[in-house]
């Protein structure tokens, strides 16, 4: 026993030298450090683009991706540790707290020079004015899913997550900002930065939501409307679509009040240690193949003009993926909160939750 | 009487099997599902196609594993000397070195998590360095070195040293006499102390999280950072070889002992 223990332990220690020594061997590559949300690049399943691999491959780099699971948790590994991440993906609330610390570096665009394919609407926005600091990936709106055979007429807003009748078969976002948004904007309230009488106003219509609700979900949503479990729902436009190609009896509604359009941009940290590779990447990003595979795997809407041009007639003309200008231009993006009004919010929602 | 009590108590047992295998039954029937979503689309066997295909999980998949077996094989080393030494202390001093021993066990794994990041930081800053594999692997040996320690401990008290002392009188010197008596005695302890560190080291998710750098990224990362878009069927296609792996490796030992065993009792 005790040989067959120390031959075998002799193995593994030689078989993981040898790995490890594999490594060693080839070339040293330039790295870069990608820091990404979770399924959001196109991986080369089915057959599709491997966003990463090629990558990797047509500029002979290694690419380092990993993810993360919220824009919170990526501010806090970006800010309490040393990690040198060359490129993250953050959504606009985020972007604009990043920029207020000074945490972005100003991106040379003589480096970006796919940045053309941007369509000119995306190129400015609320939480980066001059475009100096972040380069758009995708954006979408919120809006409304419903079961077809569950829901009587065809709801015209929000409001309809108040409805009595569905009582038992609604669901509610999970999070604080995109709950309270939804509550505020109802009561006239623009949610793009709040205060804390926002806050009451939102926490008391919330209440008397919450006995009307089946239960607060954020990706559960998908196993309960698919499964024709629940009657009514807010979620990502995207993932709506995903939904509705899932079970026949969904579908959605913009709201008519008009809703939160989100925006998920491409930055550069100051702790990147190769800012050029970074802009490289960047621009790849914005290659127009490799724009549309990503906004195909994603299903979110492109902001890239020229990927926007290469998809079906299908998506282009689906109006819960790009939306029209008349629509967008009743939407709101969110801006960063101060820190003592967002713990504010968070502790209301809470105690609505409970 | 007795009869009834049987039957209750196998009813009982298939019960709490139930309870515990029926989640792993789902994830292995969809692993199989033609669709991503939770509605039943017919057979396929494309997800175990997709997975190896996956350079992103199969590489989290070979840290992971890489990590494991390391941080097992290293602090079951530095576990069960430190026992062996632990063991020959004096009173006061032993039940002090033991206490700290398993502050590493009761910490919730946040606080270690968090304060190894800071660490690693501190350090980085310090000697210019990142995190990366090597914290990782540092923080996977401090963690899993406590349970080793705790699992040799008792078969070393069970011992009984006068073996060691009879194998030095009849001409060993101290390092023979170590391996011949008191190894075999340690043994199960030390072999169920790396099973152990392998277990807690594959199944880390928290202390990992924040000790692995910008490079490194293991598979219970790759799976939760998946939670807000969709856990892909790739995933249940890699649990499913990995229990079948589990499974059977148990069955073969579980043969071996048999075997072993009928030896002993026709001997």
């Amino acid at each position: 026993m005790k040989k067959i223990l120390s031959i075998a332990l002799s193995a593994v220690m030689a078989g993981t030298a040898a790995l490890a020594c594999t490594g060693c061997d080839s070339q040293p590559k330039e790295e870069i450090n990608v820091f990404n949300w979770g399924e959001y690049v196109s991986n080369g399943e089915d057959g599709t683009l491997d966003t990463i691999a090629e990558f990797e491959e047509r500029y002979n780099v290694k690419v380092n991706y990993t993810n993360y699971e919220s824009n919170e948790e990526m501010y806090n590994l970006l800010k309490e540790s040393n990690s040198s991440y060359d490129v993250i993906i953050p959504s606009d609330y985020m972007i604009s707290k990043l920029i207020e610390e000074d945490m972005l570096e100003k991106i040379n665009f003589d480096n970006v020079p796919n940045y053309k394919n941007i369509m000119d609407k995306y190129k400015t926005t609320d939480f980066d004015p001059n475009g100096e600091y972040s380069v758009p990936y995708s954006w979408g709106v919120v809006a409304l899913c419903y079961n077809k055979t569950m829901v009587e007429e065809k709801p015209t807003g929000f409001d309809v997550l108040w409805d009595k009748d569905y009582s038992g078969n609604i669901l509610m976002f999970n999070n604080s900002r995109d709950a309270m948004a939804i509550a505020m904007k109802l009561k006239g309230i623009t949610p793009t930065t709040v205060t804390k009488d926002d806050i009451d106003v939102a926490t008391k219509y919330l209440s008397e939501q919450k006995p009307l609700l089946k239960k607060y979900v954020m990706d559960q949503v998908f196993t309960e409307m698919e499964g024709d479990q629940a009657a009514l729902a807010p979620y990502y436009a995207g993932d709506i679509a995903v939904m509705m190609t899932n079970n026949e009896n969904l579908d959605y509604v913009l709201p008519e009040e008009g809703s939160n359009l989100f925006i998920d941009s491409m930055c550069i940290p100051k702790t990147t240690q190769n800012k050029e590779l970074a802009e490289k990447f960047i621009n790849y990003m914005l290659d127009a193949e490799v724009a549309k595979a990503n906004a195909e795997y994603l299903g979110y809407s492109t902001p890239n003009q020229a990927a926007y041009e290469l998809l079906d007639d299908e998506v282009k003309n689906n109006e819960l993926i790009y939306p029209s200008d008349e629509y967008l231009s009743k939407c709101y993006t969110f801006s960063d909160l101060p820190q003592d009004v967002y713990d504010y919010m968070q502790n209301e929602f809470l105690k609505v939750q409970l | 009487m007795r009869s009834r009590r049987k039957i209750g108590s196998k009813i009982y047992v298939a019960l709490v099997m139930v309870f515990l295998y029926i989640p792993i039954a789902v994830l292995i029937l969809y692993s199989f599902n033609d669709g991503k979503t939770s509605v039943w689309k017919g057979f396929t066997l494309k997800w175990y196609y997709e997975l190896f295909n996956n350079s992103a999980i199969m590489n989290s998949l070979y840290n992971t594993l890489i990590i494991a077996v390391l941080a097992a094989v290293i602090s079951t080393l530095l576990g069960t000397f430190a026992a062996i030494g632990i063991y020959n202390m004096k009173k006061p001093v032993r039940s002090l070195v033991t206490t700290v021993s398993n502050i590493p066990i009761i910490n919730p794994e946040i606080v270690t998590g968090v304060s190894f990041m800071l660490l690693f930081t501190f350090l980085g800053t310090l000697f210019n360095f990142e995190m990366g594999f090597a914290t990782v692997l540092i923080a996977h040996i401090s963690f899993c070195t406590p349970y080793v320690i705790l699992n040799v401990m008792p078969k070393l008290r069970q011992m009984d040293y006068s073996i060691y002392e009879a194998a030095l009188d009849l001409g060993c010197n101290q390092r023979q006499a170590f391996f011949k008596t008191i190894m075999p005695e340690i043994m199960p302890g030390v072999i169920s102390g790396l099973l152990m560190s392998f277990t807690y080291s594959l199944d880390d998710f928290v202390i990992t999280y924040f000790t692995r750098g910008p490079k490194f990224q293991t598979l219970p990362i790759e799976i939760y950072t998946m939670l807000k878009r969709r856990i892909s069927p790739t995933i249940n296609a890699l649990s499913t070889l990995l229990f079948v792996i589990t499974i059977a490796i148990l069955i073969i030992v579980n043969i071996r002992e048999r075997k072993t065993e009928k030896e002993r009792m026709t001997d």
